[in-house]
C-alpha cells in the first residue's frame, strides 16, 4: 500500500422514495484503520455504507474519495481502490471458489484483455491470506457459512483495493466464525493497511475489533471516536433506547455492553458506578 | 507469495475451463450433425455428396428444389430461431438470477404473437408490416413489464409474476382474435400460436441473420457483466458493473433478437426457457452460457423439428414438440420453488 486513499461523507442525505433515511450525515473515516458503524435496526447504518460504495446517489451533499466526488469517477477506477462485501451476495449454483474469487479481478481487467499469470497471482495470494487455499477447487454451495464467508472476502482481496467496507460480515454466523472473520479482517488491516469499514450488530465484538466506532441513530451520525469514548451506557440508552452497563471487558479491555431487560434487577455485588466510570475513562 | 500455489490455481481454472470447452465442442458438433441431418432426410434421402453439390451452386436434379429450396432455409431458420431464442432466453434468465425468467414465460413472446394474430386477422395487414409489429409489441410488452415491476430497483421475483400474468392477458387476446378468425385465415394465424417452419423461405432467413449479426456481438459483449450480476446488484456494482446500463443494454438487445425470432418463425414454445438450463448441465457451472445456450437452443429446434415432421404418423409444427418438453420442466421448475421455499 503507497499511499493511503481517503474517503469521507459530506452533508449526505439519503433516501428511498419519500422516506429519509439518513439526513445531512458527515464523516471522515481514518485511514489504515479499521472502523465499525453501529446502530438500531433501520437507523440507516447499510444505507450509509451502500452509499459510501457509489450503489446509491445521495439527495444531497457527497461521498468524497480521495477528495473527488464518488459519483464523478468511472465506476471500474473507484473498483480499483474500493471494495464492498454486502450483506447477502449469491454465488451462481455449483461456482468453483477460485472461479468466484477470480471474479474480483474484474476491474482490472479490460473489455479484450486476457487472464494473466498476474490475476492467478493475485487470486492465489487471496485463498492463501484467507485460509482458502485448500478449498480452491470445491462449489461455494458446499462450503460451511464461516468458510463461503472466507470465500467471499477472498475474493474482495482479489480486487486488491486499499478500502473495504462490508456490511454485517458476520451475520448467520455462530461466534467463534464471528471472531474468526474479525480476525482476519485485524490481519488485513494490521499486515496490510487496509482501510476497513463495516456494519456490526454486536457491539461488544464492534468495541473490540474497532479503531473508530461511529454510532448512527435515527439517521444522523451520534457519536464516533474511540471505543472507550463512544460507548458508555448514555450513548446505548440514547442509540439503542435500552438501559446497560458498561464495564470493561475482561479479555481486551475494550467497553462492554451489559444490557439490562426488565426482568434482571441489578446486582448489588458490582458496584456500578465505579465501573461505568472506569469504562468511561 | 509462492509461485508454486498460483501455478495449482492456474490448473484447476484450466482444468475446468477445458471441460467447458469440451462440452461446447460437443454441442458444436451436434448442431453440425442435425442440421446435417436434416438436409439429408425427408421423403427422398439425398446423400452427403448431393446435398453438398447443391450448397456449392451445382444444379442436381431433384436435389436442387429440395434441398436448396425447401430443406436448407428451414435448417437455417432453425439453427438461427434457436440460437436466438436460446441467446436471448439465457440473458433474461441470467440477468433475472432464475431460470423462470425467460422471455416466453413473462409474456414477451406472447407480445409478439398477439400484435401479429391481432394485425393479421382483425386489421387484414398483410407481409413484411406483420413481423414489425411483433417485434414493436414485444419491445413495448417488455416496457410494460418493466415499468410494472420496478420499484426500489428491479427484483426478478416481482418481474416473473408480472410477467406470467401479462402473459396470460396477451395469451387470451390470442386465443379470442383466433376463435373469432375466418377458417381460411387460421393457417397463416396458427403458426404465430405455437410456432413453426412449415412456411421456412429465404425472406424468413435473411432479417433473422441481421439482426443476429447486430444483436449477438451486443449481447456477448455484456457476457462478464452479466455473470457478475449473478452476484446481486450491490457485489456486481461493488465490482465496477454499471448495473443498470448492463440490463437496459441486455433487456433491449434480447427482446429485438427474441421478437425477431418469433417474427420469422413464430413463438416456438419454450426453446428460450429450455435452452439456457440444458447448456448449464452441459457446460457445467462458473463460465458463461451465452454460447452454449445458443447452440443447445439450435439442436433443440432442429431435433425437435425433425421429430415433428417424421417421428409420427401426422407432422406437427416444431412448437408442439418443444411444448411438449418444455411444460413438464416449467412444472418441476414451479415444484421445486414451493419446496425450496420461494428461491431458485
Amino acid at each position: 500500500m503507497t499511499h493511503a486513499h481517503t474517503l469521507d461523507v459530506r452533508d449526505v442525505t439519503l433516501g428511498y422514495g419519500d422516506r429519509v433515511v439518513v439526513d445531512a450525515l458527515d464523516l471522515t473515516v481514518p485511514p489504515g484503520r479499521i472502523t465499525v458503524i453501529v446502530g438500531a435496526n433501520a437507523c440507516g447504518k447499510s444505507t450509509l455504507l451502500r452509499a459510501m460504495a457509489r450503489l446509491l446517489t445521495p439527495r444531497s451533499g457527497e461521498v468524497v474519495l480521495d477528495g473527488k466526488d464518488l459519483h464523478r469517477q468511472p465506476t471500474k477506477q473507484i473498483a480499483r481502490v474500493l471494495g464492498l462485501l454486502p450483506q447477502s451476495p449469491v454465488a451462481p449454483e455449483g461456482i468453483a471458489v477460485a472461479d468466484l474469487v477470480s471474479r474480483g479481478r474484474n476491474p482490472h481487467q479490460g473489455l479484450l484483455s486476457r487472464w494473466t499469470a498476474a490475476d492467478d497471482e493475485a487470486v492465489a495470494t487471496a485463498l492463501r491470506m484467507t485460509n482458502t487455499l485448500d478449498l480452491a477447487d470445491r462449489p461455494v454451495d458446499e462450503l460451511s457459512g464461516g468458510q463461503r464467508q472466507r470465500a467471499w472476502i477472498a475474493l474482495s482481496l482479489a480486487q486488491q483495493t486499499d478500502i473495504l467496507l462490508l456490511d454485517e460480515p458476520t451475520t448467520f454466523l455462530d461466534v467463534s466464525h464471528q471472531v474468526d472473520v474479525l480476525d482476519l479482517l485485524t490481519d488485513l488491516n494490521r499486515q496490510r493497511g487496509m482501510t476497513i469499514v463495516m456494519v456490526l450488530h454486536d457491539l461488544n465484538l464492534a468495541a473490540r475489533y474497532a479503531d473508530h466506532l461511529i454510532a448512527v441513530s435515527a439517521g444522523r451520525l451520534h457519536a464516533a471516536g474511540d471505543p472507550h469514548e463512544v460507548l458508555t451506557s448514555e450513548v446505548v440508552r440514547e442509540v439503542f433506547g435500552m438501559d446497560s452497563r458498561v464495564i470493561p471487558d475482561p479479555v481486551s479491555g475494550k467497553p462492554m455492553v451489559l444490557p439490562i431487560g426488565r426482568h434482571h434487577t441489578q446486582p448489588t455485588s458490582i458496584p456500578t458506578n465505579s465501573l461505568s466510570r472506569e469504562a468511561v475513562g | 507469495m509462492s509461485p508454486r500455489t498460483a501455478t495449482a490455481i492456474a490448473r484447476g481454472r484450466r482444468r475446468r475451463g477445458l471441460r467447458r470447452r469440451g462440452a461446447s465442442a460437443l454441442l458444436l458438433t451436434g448442431v453440425v450433425i442435425v442440421f446435417a441431418v436434416s438436409l439429408m432426410v425427408g421423403h427422398t434421402f439425398y446423400g452427403p455428396s448431393e446435398v453438398l453439390r447443391v450448397i456449392g451452386g451445382d444444379t442436381v436434379p431433384g436435389a436442387s428444389f429440395t434441398v436448396g429450396e425447401l430443406r436448407l432455409p428451414r435448417a437455417m431458420l432453425a439453427v438461427l430461431a434457436g440460437a436466438a431464442f436460446g441467446l436471448g432466453g439465457v440473458t433474461f434468465q441470467t440477468m433475472l438470477r432464475n431460470p423462470l425468467a425467460s422471455p416466453d414465460v413473462i409474456g414477451i413472446s406472447s407480445g409478439a404473437s398477439a400484435a401479429a394474430v391481432v394485425a393479421l386477422l382483425v386489421f387484414e395487414v398483410d407481409g413484411p408490416q406483420v413481423p414489425l409489429l411483433a417485434i414493436l409489441a414485444a419491445l413495448a410488452t417488455a416496457l410494460v413489464i418493466y415499468v410494472l415491476s420496478f420499484k426500489d430497483g428491479l427484483v426478478g421475483t416481482r418481474l416473473i409474476l408480472v410477467g406470467i400474468g401479462v402473459a396470460a392477458m396477451l395469451d387470451s387476446v390470442v386465443a379470442y382474435v383466433i376463435v373469432r378468425a375466418a377458417v381460411w385465415d387460421l393457417q397463416t394465424a396458427m403458426r404465430w400460436l405455437t410456432g413453426s417452419l412449415n412456411a421456412a423461405g429465404w425472406e424468413q432467413v435473411l432479417p433473422l441473420a441481421l439482426a443476429g449479426l447486430v444483436a449477438a456481438p451486443v449481447l456477448l459483449a455484456q457476457g462478464r457483466n452479466l455473470d457478475l450480476l449473478q452476484h446481486g446488484d450491490d457485489a456486481a456494482a461493488a465490482l465496477g458493473v454499471r448495473v443498470e446500463s448492463t440490463r437496459f443494454i441486455s433487456i433491449v438487445t434480447a427482446v429485438v433478437l427474441i421478437a425477431f425470432a418469433t417474427a420469422a418463425a413464430g413463438p416456438i414454445a419454450f426453446v428460450a426457457f429450455l435452452s439456457g438450463p440444458i447448456a448449464a448441465r452441459l457446460v457445467g457451472p462458473g463460465g458463461s452460457l451465452m454460447v452454449p445456450a445458443a447452440m443447445s437452443g439450435a439442436v433443440l429446434v432442429l431435433t425437435a423439428d425433425l421429430a415433428g415432421q417424421f417421428a409420427f404418423d401426422a407432422r406437427y409444427p416444431v412448437g408442439v414438440i418443444t411444448g411438449v418438453l418444455g411444460a413438464p420442466y416449467l412444472v418441476y421448475l414451479l415444484v421445486r420453488t414451493q419446496r425450496a421455499g420461494g428461491s431458485l
